[in-house]
């Protein structure tokens, strides 16, 4: 089992969890000017690593709140979580 | 090394068995190849035989870190079926399986495949409709479908949950008795052994750790074993995709994932096919040692461990026993965790890519097993014509970016749905 520590309810089973992904993507800015390459490059390019992934987890059955998560994939260890907005690595 | 037959067989039993020569050589790399194939599980090894075979290109080798199929050709649950609906999926795996059904004798090599039937179960209405539909659709292009009603799938399966207890009642089935199940290991060999006889150098324990390029041309690919010259490279190295393509800096449209797999005490025979439950991810047959194989989810998260966590155990087996609850007592023997290339629409991608002569085979799910000799046959394809066979031509790197998706479930771009 994974243990993430949620920001509003402390460390948690993930299995309370939903998984949502990698956390590096952002949306264009401004739809308007953004390319077919920066649509490509937000909907479906990842950089996969192995190692320390910054991830998003939806906490379903808990508070419902995004949790942001520095999680280690090939260890599967969570080395930072916190806000969706936090700077998971700067900490580190 | 001779040709495997009855004759061999009893000439060496009457020998004691002590004549037998290795199937495959152990080279030393050669300075230069024509082309390398990077990772030596079933698609490389495929590749690299039908690139012989084929295409008379015989000065091959594949470099593998490890042990050929040792990886996911050594994690999966061996199950072969070509019960796909999209033009662009539907001919390759129909073609794959046609490969299954000559590959033992192709390859003078007992691959045991066994055609006895891959069963997807409904468990209502709107399931039976759209088994119709994929059924109907697998039928005009020319792949065998039939559709079962409860006591179709009754008469095949009686030991499944028909009682009123049922969580989800079965309501039928669509049946494809061409699919079943293969021998994995025997796959990886006999593709080694065919490649060898034909002159593919087979190089273990040759991890790659780099390239050296010349433009969008790589020159040379550095491995452990040395820096090896090459004319064309050809990656088929599912799960470790993205940390190959990342020393080229190539990005991709691919998460990995892990999924488990379990292997039960081997029991008298029970179940005569493989099965699939239709109200969760669930899918069991019984290996020719009797033990039952089965599997169902990834865990729904990145990783590269090559082990699972317990909620998808538990996830897994829940969904087992509503399909057949007198597999409750059962001891489960042995269970892994196979890193999968989860594409971004759930379809492989067998594709050229933006360097001139480097060739992508990743992207294969959950579903890369029944896909190995139809795999090597169009990347083998792809590589010696610098174009894809008209199999693969929709499984470009270049449809995501152009909106030409194969989304065979209709998911959208979130990796782990597919």
């Amino acid at each position: 089992m994974i243990r993430i520590t949620c920001p509003h309810c402390g460390p948690r089973d993930h299995a309370e969890f939903s998984y949502a992904g990698d956390a590096t993507k952002a949306r264009p800015a401004d739809p308007a000017t953004a390319t077919a390459a920066d649509w490509h490059d937000y909907v479906y390019l990842r950089d996969n690593p192995a190692g320390p992934h910054l991830e998003f987890w939806h906490h379903l059955h808990g508070c419902r709140q995004y949790v942001k998560v520095l999680r280690d994939v090939v260890t599967h260890d969570v080395l930072a979580s916190g806000h969706p907005a936090d700077d998971l690595e700067a900490g580190r | 090394m001779a040709e495997y037959s009855v004759f061999s067989l009893i000439r060496q039993g009457l020998g004691g068995h002590k004549g037998w020569t290795r199937a495959w050589r152990d080279p030393e790399p050669k300075q230069s190849y024509d082309v390398v194939i990077i990772g030596g599980g079933g698609h490389g090894l495929a590749t690299a035989y039908y690139l012989a075979r084929n295409h008379g290109i015989t000065n091959v080798a594949v470099v593998e870190k490890g042990w050929i199929g040792g990886g996911n050709a050594g994690r999966n649950t061996t199950i072969v079926r070509s019960n796909y609906m999209l033009d662009g999926n539907a001919h390759f795996y129909e073609h794959s399986l046609k490969l299954w059904e000559g590959l033992s004798r192709d390859l003078n090599y007992n691959v045991m495949f066994s055609q006895r039937g891959v069963l997807n179960l409904a468990h209502n209405d709107g399931q039976m409709d759209a088994y119709a539909r994929r059924g109907n659709l697998m039928r005009l292009n020319g792949i065998d479908a039939e559709l079962l009603d409860r006591e179709g799938v009754r008469k095949l399966y009686p030991h499944l949950d028909f009682s009123r207890e049922a969580r989800w009642p079965i309501y039928g089935g669509l049946l494809q008795a061409r699919g079943g199940t293969a021998r994995h290991d025997a796959v990886a060999w006999g593709f080694a052994r065919g490649g060898d006889r034909r002159g593919v150098d087979i190089l273990q324990n040759c991890e790659v750790m780099g390239f050296e390029r010349d433009g969008d041309r790589i020159t040379g690919v550095k491995t452990t074993r040395g820096t090896i010259a090459c004319g064309r490279v050809g990656m088929a190295v599912a799960g470790n995709t993205t940390r190959v393509a990342s020393m080229l800096g190539l990005k991709l449209p691919i998460e990995s994932h892990v999924l488990q797999a379990f292997v039960s005490e081997p029991l008298k025979p029970l179940i005569d096919g493989v099965v699939t439950y239709g109200a969760g991810h669930f899918y069991i047959s019984q290996s020719d040692k009797g033990g039952l194989v089965l599997g169902g989810d990834i865990d729904f998260y990145n990783s590269y461990a090559q082990r699972g966590n317990l909620p998808v155990v538990e996830n897994v087996m829940a969904n087992g026993l509503a399909m057949m609850p007198n597999l409750a007592r059962l001891r489960i023997l042995r269970s892994w965790g196979g890193i999968m290339d989860m594409s971004m629409d759930g379809s492989p991608i067998i594709s050229k890519t933006p360097f001139d002569n480097l060739y992508l085979n990743a992207g294969w799910c959950y579903g890369g097993f029944k896909a190995t000799p139809g795999s090597g046959y169009v990347f083998a394809h792809t590589i010696a014509n610098d174009a894809p066979h008209p199999f693969n031509s929709a499984m470009t790197l270049e449809r995501f970016e152009q909106g030409y998706l194969l989304d065979e479930g209709g998911k959208g771009p979130t990796p782990k749905l597919h």
